[in-house]
């Protein structure tokens, strides 16, 4: 159906199913409850869930299919953000205009970028988009913020002000982001039981755009051009050798994987309006590197599932402080409670880093698949094959499991 | 692999189920409350503190929520009341505010604009904080300052100096108990003529973004105003850790003082530089040469140790202050922490009374109430003498502290000493003032 394979379908309804849900699986736990600190269904962490998930699936287009590794991403997603708020400052607050933009300026980012990085590979590579990439910030931190030419707005981050212009902005559409006349920020909140779950039009948004994204990823991955990024993954020279100019390939690959980041960050600005120049810091671009992995790189849900667990750790665990442990272990005789919090203390608010580092190292260590790899070991448990079988019946539905 | 077949029938059959579920009696949240976002329902009410736990200013944050989670612990009637006794303002009982219990929650601000507006996101949509407090960066005020403003909650600014945060970004919903670049300079200018004379030439490094340039704007106007000259400004990436190349050209330009706009690291590093080039001890133009750091923090002066010694700058409160609230909030600080309060600490146990008291005088948590019970509120007690909040930009006008690295610190917490209180009416300005103009407050904003 929709000119995919059914297992691919099922893929894609699964996405669809979990996107759509989300705001029921994420909050598992009744409001009030202790369990409740651990819920993640509230509208801010919900959109970055997916438009994480966009920058991660982009990302796997150009590392999971042609392995060229890019450390410059962030690039692309602060452009698509700027751009996003320049059509706010500009047009007004609808989002259409922001977006549409941001994906084509960063796709003409990426293909200038793209020109000059992909004529190295490997290591030079990485080096040269890493290199662009803190051009890129540096540039948007204070050159083009100097008062006479403020494109960025620095390190305040470019918002919009009542003194814009906003030429289509007229009186009776909301002053905040909003899909003609439906705002961002509009949130349904429901309450069943002691459950609340909380509906937000941003993340609806966010959410469909995200199943497109990732209908498209599959549609590439299943492309005779996807065939050529992997043909380039596996062996370059030998494609040099058999006559084929693998260059305008990985270009290609590079624009898109460009224009999907570009579009992540628009949506981040969509749904908050301003774009901070730390966005493209080297620390972003080697975020979406990690997502990719930890998920699995080459897997078309993994970097999906790597982006969520990453975005996690950084808004669930930083906020457990010290009081929130005391009250966990309230329960133990108090020398036994300073001690448990003692314990537990440096790897969680502050010390969420460290966690996520150790879980880093042993998904790395006994996972080298990622999440996704993860998931086939335990479906291994109930259907008795091994993993290695069920990575080659994946294989030859042509979904490679590295 | 199971078998599963998705059919039409089935599909239409689950989303009926689903639109049903959906459809199932709801209620907008904002409704059935009292018309603003996170109204409290319960016995408790949830604060939020959004401080850089991570990066360079981290230190800084952890001072700034110790000295919340005190306010927190005061304002429920715990410990010794602190600054709660020598307020001038009597509405805090003790009892939490309005007869609800305060609880917090805490967010990572990273030093960086979207981190600290996600975590802010996060304590208004999912903990339902009603006030947001704290911050430690200029850039990160007025983030999240903007994000309060759209979504209807109260944000109180933490360290913040850049003229900006109450100038051309100011916000109804957000208020600065800190003071900024233009009343450090309008404090420094008369000290510095004394102490250095009004024929000066000044060489001025100024971090390179926002808060840089406004107080390097502001220092130069108060400087020359004294007959200074200023004779060159050069900016410097705030990533630079090594600032020997910029300290190496000013020996050469004739100048005799050299104003350092840098903050927390890069004051440490630039300042540290100019003492191994030996400046201190250079003559230029027949007078000895001189350094100045508009903005001083204890931990910065910690961070640079020796090096601070006799240099000036400006504070917004420190804990040597006499008067009784100050000594009141030292005291029971130290007792809980073992340490003095920093200047940020203070700003952000201050604000947390501030607010609450607002709610009591207002009667309701609503935004739109607290701000204004607070627009242009007059008080004492707070350390700093009379104080106003003032309605026009929601800047905070009262005494300014300049300092001076000491010479001989007797412990490591002593290494500032006050040179002079400067008053509050000699760092005062029009609210149209053209460093600050330009940005509207608009009206305050209840949510939904």
């Amino acid at each position: 159906m929709l000119g995919l394979n059914k297992r691919d379908f099922t893929l894609l309804l699964i996405v669809i199913a979990l996107a759509g849900l989300a705001p029921f699986l994420l909050n598992p736990f009744p409001e009030g409850s202790a369990m409740a600190q651990f819920n993640a269904g509230y509208p801010d962490l919900m959109q970055k869930f997916v438009i994480y998930g966009i920058f991660a699936i982009g990302f796997n287009i150009l590392f999971g299919l042609t392995g060229y590794l890019s450390f410059g991403h962030a690039a692309f997603l602060g452009v698509g953000s700027y751009s996003c708020v320049w059509m706010f400052k500009l047009l007004g607050y609808n989002v259409m205009p922001g977006i549409l933009l941001s994906i084509l300026t960063s796709g003409i980012f990426a293909y200038l970028i793209g020109v000059v990085s992909l004529r190295r590979s490997g290591i030079y590579f990485s080096i040269l988009t890493l290199a662009f990439a803190q051009m890129s910030f540096a540039l948007a931190y204070s050159v083009l913020s100097n008062p006479k030419f403020n494109l960025t707005n620095g390190e305040t981050g470019l918002q919009v002000y009542s003194n814009d212009p906003q030429w289509l902005h007229s009186a009776d559409k909301p002053d905040l982001p909003h899909l003609f006349g439906l705002s961002m920020r509009a949130t349904h909140e429901m309450q069943l039981g002691a459950w609340e779950f909380q509906f937000n039009v941003g993340y609806y948004l966010c959410a469909v755009i995200m199943v497109a994204a990732f209908y498209l990823s599959i549609r590439i991955f299943r492309s005779p051009f996807g065939m050529m990024l992997r043909a380039v993954k596996s062996n370059n020279t030998r494609m040099y050798y058999t006559g084929l100019n693998a260059r305008p390939y990985t270009l290609a690959a590079f624009v898109i994987s460009g224009m999907y980041a570009g579009l992540a960050g628009g949506l981040l600005s969509a749904v908050d309006p301003l774009a901070g120049a730390e966005r493209m810091q080297w620390t972003a671009s080697g975020e979406v590197v990690l997502m990719t992995i930890l998920g699995g790189t080459g897997t078309l849900i993994g970097p999906v599932l790597g982006s969520g667990l990453i975005k996690y750790f950084e808004n669930i665990f930083s906020k457990i402080n010290d009081s929130v442990l005391h009250s966990w272990f309230s329960f133990l005789p108090d020398g036994m409670e300073d001690f448990m919090v003692t314990i537990v203390h440096p790897f969680v608010g502050k010390g969420w880093h460290l966690t996520l580092g150790a879980l880093f190292v042993l998904i790395v260590i006994f996972l080298p698949g990622g999440l996704v790899q993860g998931g086939q070991k335990i479906r291994g448990l109930f259907t008795g094959r091994t993993e290695a079988e069920q990575a080659a019946a994946d294989a030859n539905q042509s979904t490679p499991a590295e | 692999m199971s078998k599963s077949n998705f059919t039409r029938r089935g599909l239409l059959k689950t989303s009926a189920v689903a639109g049903a579920g959906l459809a199932l009696p709801t209620y907008l949240r904002a409704a059935a409350h009292s018309g603003y976002t996170n109204a409290p329902s319960g016995s408790t009410v949830t604060i939020g503190f959004n401080v850089p736990q991570t990066g360079p200013y981290a230190e800084e944050g952890l001072d700034e929520l110790r000295a919340q989670e005190l306010a927190v612990a005061h304002l429920n009637g715990e410990g010794d009341g602190g600054m709660m006794n020598t307020f001038s303002s009597k509405a805090l009982k003790g009892n939490g505010i309005l007869g609800k219990k305060v609880t917090f929650v805490s967010g990572d601000t990273q030093t960086k604009s979207d981190a600290a507006r996600a975590a802010a996101k996060s304590m208004i949509e999912k903990d339902g904080a009603i006030m947001i407090n704290g911050g430690s960066s200029s850039g990160v005020a007025v983030a999240v300052q903007s994000l309060c403003q759209d979504a209807g909650v109260i944000f109180m600014a933490g360290l913040t100096h850049s003229n900006d945060t109450t100038g051309k970004d100011k916000k109804a919903n957000g208020f600065r108990h800190f003071f900024n670049g233009y009343m450090s300079a309008q404090a420094l200018a008369p000290v510095l003529k004394n102490a250095y004379g009004s024929d000066r030439r000044a060489y001025h490094l100024t971090a390179d973004y926002t808060w840089g340039w406004t107080q390097q704007e502001s220092i130069a106007a108060a400087t020359e105003a004294i007959g200074w000259t200023t004779v060159e400004n050069v900016l410097t990436p705030l990533a630079s850790t090594d600032f020997s190349a910029y300290i190496a050209p000013v020996l050469n330009s004739g100048a005799d003082v050299l104003v350092l706009n840098h903050y927390g690291g890069n004051m440490v590093n630039s300042l540290s530089n100019a003492i191994e080039f030996d400046l201190l001890s250079k003559q230029v133009n027949g007078k000895d040469f001189e350094i100045v750091v508009p903005l001083y923090s204890e931990l910065m002066a910690a961070g640079a140790g020796d090096n601070v010694k006799g240099v000036i700058g400006s504070m917004n409160w420190n804990w040597q202050l006499t008067d009784e609230g100050s000594k009141a909030f030292t005291k029971s600080f130290g007792e809980v922490y073992g340490r003095p309060p920093s200047n940020s600490a203070h700003t952000c146990y201050v604000q947390t009374l501030l607010y609450a008291d607002a709610c009591e005088r207002a009667g309701t948590f609503n935004p739109c109430g607290v701000v204004e019970a607070l627009e242009g509120f007059e008080f004492d007690g707070l350390g700093n003498g009379p104080t106003l909040y003032r309605a026009d930009d929601h800047q905070c006008f009262k005494d300014v502290l300049v300092m001076k690295g000491k010479q001989n610190p007797t412990s490591q917490y002593d290494t500032l000493e006050i040179v002079e209180v400067t008053p509050r009416a000699q760092v005062e300005y029009a609210p149209d003032h053209p460093m600050f103009a330009g940005g509207e407050l608009g009206k305050c904003n209840p949510g939904a």
